[in-house]
């Protein structure tokens, strides 16, 4: 059966004002499905306060031989990094 | 009446009790992963929900005995489950079924119980609710998927139907305690529940091209007054073992 239904990405949220994070994959024939499945796979520790679902083959993703492009010239940037800055406590999540 | 009340949630009880044995079974052999977690979690909420009326039953009858008593040391003629959750869970069309009947009429019965003039009976159901409407969706989505799926899931789905219908008329039974219970505001009136019950049903079925069969079949009966399936032995032997192996015995 796994192998003919789909692959979905599950993102939760575990609180409210934290953004959704991807927390795995599953299997599903369709969204509504994929929406239950989420909720018994990922949710059963009180882990989430939403779900979403998006299929797997949606998803654009960068390639790996284009690292070097992509992300090494920001490494001698440094002075892009809020290390200098102490962040009050009361703003909480940044 | 406490006599009629401690009757009632001991059929409550042990339908979910016995359900959520059989849902058990489906640990580590649902068709897909999904499912070997999804089918565990929904026998963890029956089980959980035994528990509560047991301790609430052995309260209300007053002669000490637990949840662990009343689940476990009990012939098979004093289980008072309807036969509709004894059935063999079958391939999975047939569990999916099973689930649907049992949840769509828990459903509407945990609603209308919320109300009861029973405080720690409103308390429970408050806290069911919520679980049976998950359970409905999980069912009512699947029997959908199924039964308007491909040739082989819609001729499954549909031959389970057949097969569980005659144990569905079992849950809208009547009797003095049903009578006494819903007389006094504590409990609903199960016949009040089978026009709501079949409504939905029907409307699953609509959506899963499935025929909704007649209403006036033939009704399986005998549950409620412990008459069960050969299947309810074997069903209590793997239940019962340890505690008639090792009496009192904890972990």
């Amino acid at each position: 059966m796994t192998n003919e239904t789909p692959l979905w990405e599950v993102f939760i949220r575990p609180r409210n004002g934290l953004a959704h994070r991807h927390c795995g994959s599953l299997h599903a024939a369709d969204a509504e499905m994929a929406l239950q499945a989420a909720r018994d796979v990922y949710t059963r520790r009180g882990e989430g306060t939403s779900i979403w679902v998006v299929p797997s083959a949606e998803i654009t993703a960068s390639d790996p031989k284009d690292k070097d492009a992509l992300f090494e010239p920001t490494a001698d940037k440094i002075y892009r990094h809020p290390t200098f800055y102490d962040i009050p406590d009361d703003v909480g999540h940044m | 009446m406490k006599e009629d009340l401690f009757e009632l949630l001991l059929r409550l009880a042990d339908d979910h009790l016995i359900l959520g044995h059989r849902v058990s079974e489906w640990c580590g052999h649902a068709p897909m992963l999904e499912e070997d977690l999804a089918l565990p979690n929904i026998a963890l909420d029956l089980i959980g929900q035994s528990r509560a009326l047991y301790t609430y039953a052995g309260e209300i009858e007053g002669r000490g005995r637990d949840e662990d008593q009343l689940a476990y040391l009990r012939l098979e003629r004093e289980y008072r489950n309807v036969l509709l959750v004894e059935r063999p869970n079958g391939d999975f069309a047939h569990t999916i079924a099973r689930q649907l009947f049992f949840s769509v009429y828990m459903q509407a019965w945990w609603r209308e119980a919320v109300g009861s003039a029973d405080e720690t009976l409103a308390a429970i159901a408050a806290k069911a609710v919520k679980e049976a409407d998950y359970h409905v969706r999980h069912a009512a989505e699947w029997t959908i998927r199924l039964g308007d799926g491909t040739q082989e899931s819609s001729r499954r789905m549909a031959a389970a139907v057949d097969a569980l219908w005659s144990y569905t008329g079992e849950l809208f039974e009547t009797d003095s305690v049903t009578d006494a219970l819903a007389g006094a505001g504590v409990a609903p009136d199960p016949a009040m529940l089978k026009a709501g019950w079949e409504r939905v049903i029907a409307e699953v079925f609509t959506e899963a091209t499935l025929d909704v069969p007649d209403a006036q079949a033939w009704q399986q009966t005998g549950g409620r007054r412990g008459r069960h399936g050969e299947e309810m032995g074997y069903l209590l032997a793997d239940l019962q073992y340890i505690q008639r192996a090792y009496p009192g015995m904890t972990w």
